[in-house]
């Protein structure tokens, strides 16, 4: 412990004594470590012959090599993710994730909120795609009161289509931070603007812009306002045509083509033994989208197609987003076509509360929002997984009840949080340079990752 | 919780923890490539928990529980297993040499409920800081707070 820090603060002695060191969390060097943690640590995830361990064993030549710290503060670590790297000249050997930086101990405090409330700490874990986070909280709360059959036409094409559009703002808040981080900084500014008209029309819809609590146990929280199909119809025909900008700004560019073609190589067999999901296991060629093989809400009524790539690398995982966006787009349009009218949430006065306007006149309509809204609603005992396809991949919430009106347990399958174990993997071998295009291209959310 | 007709029920299966590593073994033959999940609850304020009926008199309940969702991509189905681990005696083995992925997630696990995975390449705390005593998730760890002030008001 002590080595590595003398090798990671050499000279400078009093940040090592600052207590900020994580001791064993960091990377170790290579003595300190087992062998299984150090073919872990190189990237080896699937059984290796002997002559494969061999030549791993052959490269330990720990005089030549150097530990460096990268993050937590580093503009292309997406928040607070801290790499510790060992390089050989500018080649990455081995790479260490170190996580937790923005640990907030939201499932703890998820176990003393109501379910009502609950959405608002969800929502906060995936700040780029709250409304996927609200929706599986919703739907696995419903799961376990035993109303997701239940949830009234309107409400679930709703949540379909926050859902689409979450998806949409969420790559390209991908696009642009993925063009920042390689060098193409205009991708950022244009990145930034198109989601900034998705999350005006969330801002419509459900008030904020971020953090909407708006997907609730039951349904959503209000009815689409007035002129909402106009809203996203613009949206539809404006998206088309930045998209095909993006393609002349990127795409087709050598310079983009050279820094993300062939870098961060991931197998199937890799992916699948890392348990990553979403883009990443799909850049392999893998074909794998919970809304098409394990479909929830109305995904089977609605005719899209699953994007994959061939051959696993950073400019695969950059394609299937940006053309996940036109087959969300894709889905927004039957969405509009396929809107059914009535209720937008359950009529179950176990769970929804008394509609505004009679809480005025009514006694009993106010005890019972108060009652809704103070004690919340008791969800029977029992335990239940429910996972959804996020932007990143597989979100899943599984909550244990007690029969309270508050969760007992509410853990979340953070899919930011499963993915970056694919990072070390994804940089061995590659250049310093690489690295920054291997984080983006995963496209962690710290906030989820961290929870 | 009653049935709900259409909806398909969870598979949900007790595993005895000696019994832990062959299962997986054996699931993971039987196509389930993918561990999607594995995370902990403290039962140490709800030991009653809820349990299949047909299991209810065969298995001892204790304190922890070890909660394994496994995915199979080709039949496109899940499978989860719930594995009771004693207080007195927290270590359950590693699933590490058969799902890798499940590296991040046991660390996770022993850092928020002090369970300990034998055969874990690198078992240290992931979120919480290396010296933080306690294990937060327990349910006798009390969620911590900062007391607020406001001037002039009684305390």
């Amino acid at each position: 412990m002590t080595t590595t820090e003398d090798m990671t603060n050499s000279g400078s002695t009093e940040v090592a004594a600052a207590g900020t060191s994580e001791g064993r969390q960091e990377l170790q060097l290579r003595k300190d470590i087992s062998n299984k943690e150090f073919l872990r640590g190189s990237g080896a995830v699937l059984r290796m012959s002997e002559s494969e361990v061999a030549a791993l064993a052959d490269t330990q030549s720990e005089d030549q090599t150097m530990i460096i710290n990268m993050g937590p503060q580093h503009p292309s670590t997406h928040g607070v993710l801290r790499l510790m790297l060992e390089l050989n000249g500018e080649t990455v050997l081995r790479c260490k994730p170190v996580i937790g930086y923005l640990h907030t101990g939201m499932e703890k405090t998820g176990e003393s909120l109501t379910f009502m409330q609950g959405a608002t700490n969800v929502t906060r874990m995936d700040y780029a795609s709250p409304l996927n986070n609200e929706l599986v909280f919703a739907m696995t709360t419903e799961k376990l009161l035993g109303i997701d059959q239940d949830i009234p036409e309107r409400a679930v094409w709703i949540r379909m289509l926050l859902s689409e559009l979450n998806r949409i703002s969420s790559h390209l808040l991908f696009l642009a931070t993925n063009g920042m981080d390689i060098g193409a900084v205009s991708m950022m500014l244009y990145g930034f603007r198109e989601r900034e008209e998705v999350l005006r029309f969330f801002q419509k819809v459900t008030g904020l812009r971020m953090n909407h609590n708006f997907i609730r146990p039951g349904g959503v929280a209000a009815d689409l306002p007035a002129g909402w199909r106009d809203e996203v119809l613009n949206l539809l025909e404006a998206l088309p045509k930045r998209l095909a900008e993006y393609e002349i700004l990127m795409t087709g560019q050598p310079i983009w083509r050279e820094r993300l073609q062939g870098v961060g190589v991931i197998t199937r067999d890799e992916a699948i033994a890392l348990s990553a999901t979403g883009p990443i296991l799909r850049s392999t060629g893998f074909s794998w989208d919970l809304r098409r093989d394990m479909p929830y809400l109305r995904y089977d009524k609605v005719e899209f197609d699953v994007i994959v790539g061939s051959y696993g690398d950073a400019f695969d995982r950059y394609s299937i987003r940006l053309n996940e966006i036109r087959e969300s787009m894709r889905i927004v349009g039957q969405v509009l076509d396929a809107m059914p009218q009535g209720d937008y949430r359950i009529q179950d006065k176990k769970v929804t509360p008394p509609p505004r306007g009679r809480i005025d006149e009514s006694m009993e309509a106010l005890i019972h929002h108060f009652k809704i809204f103070t004690e919340g609603f008791k969800v029977p005992e029992g335990e239940a997984y429910v996972a959804i396809e996020s932007p990143r991949g597989e979100i899943a919430c599984y909550i244990a009840s007690d029969g309270s009106s508050t969760p007992y347990r509410m853990h979340v399958r953070a899919p930011s949080f499963i993915n970056i174990q694919t990072m070390p993997l994804m940089m061995r071998g590659g250049l310093v340079a690489d690295a920054v295009a291997v984080i983006s291209s995963v496209d962690p959310v710290l906030g989820e990752v961290d929870r | 919780m009653a049935q709900i007709s259409g909806r398909v029920a969870d598979d949900v299966r007790f595993v005895a923890k000696d019994d832990y590593l062959k299962t997986l073994s054996d699931l993971r033959t039987e196509g389930f490539e993918m561990c999607v999940d594995l995370t902990a609850v403290d039962y140490l304020t709800h030991p009653g928990r809820t349990i299949a009926p047909e299991v209810a008199g065969q298995i001892s309940l204790e304190r922890f529980e070890v909660v394994v969702n496994l995915l199979s991509l080709s039949q496109r189905r899940r499978v989860r297993l719930r594995v009771q681990i004693a207080e007195s005696d927290a270590v359950i083995d590693s699933a590490f040499d058969f799902y890798p992925g499940t590296e991040a997630m046991e660390r996770e696990v022993f850092d928020m409920f002090g369970i300990k995975f034998s055969g874990h390449p690198d078992l240290t705390r992931i979120l919480m800081p290396e010296d933080w005593q306690g294990h937060p998730l327990r349910k006798d760890y009390a969620p911590g707070s900062i007391p607020v002030q406001f001037k002039g008001a009684a305390s």
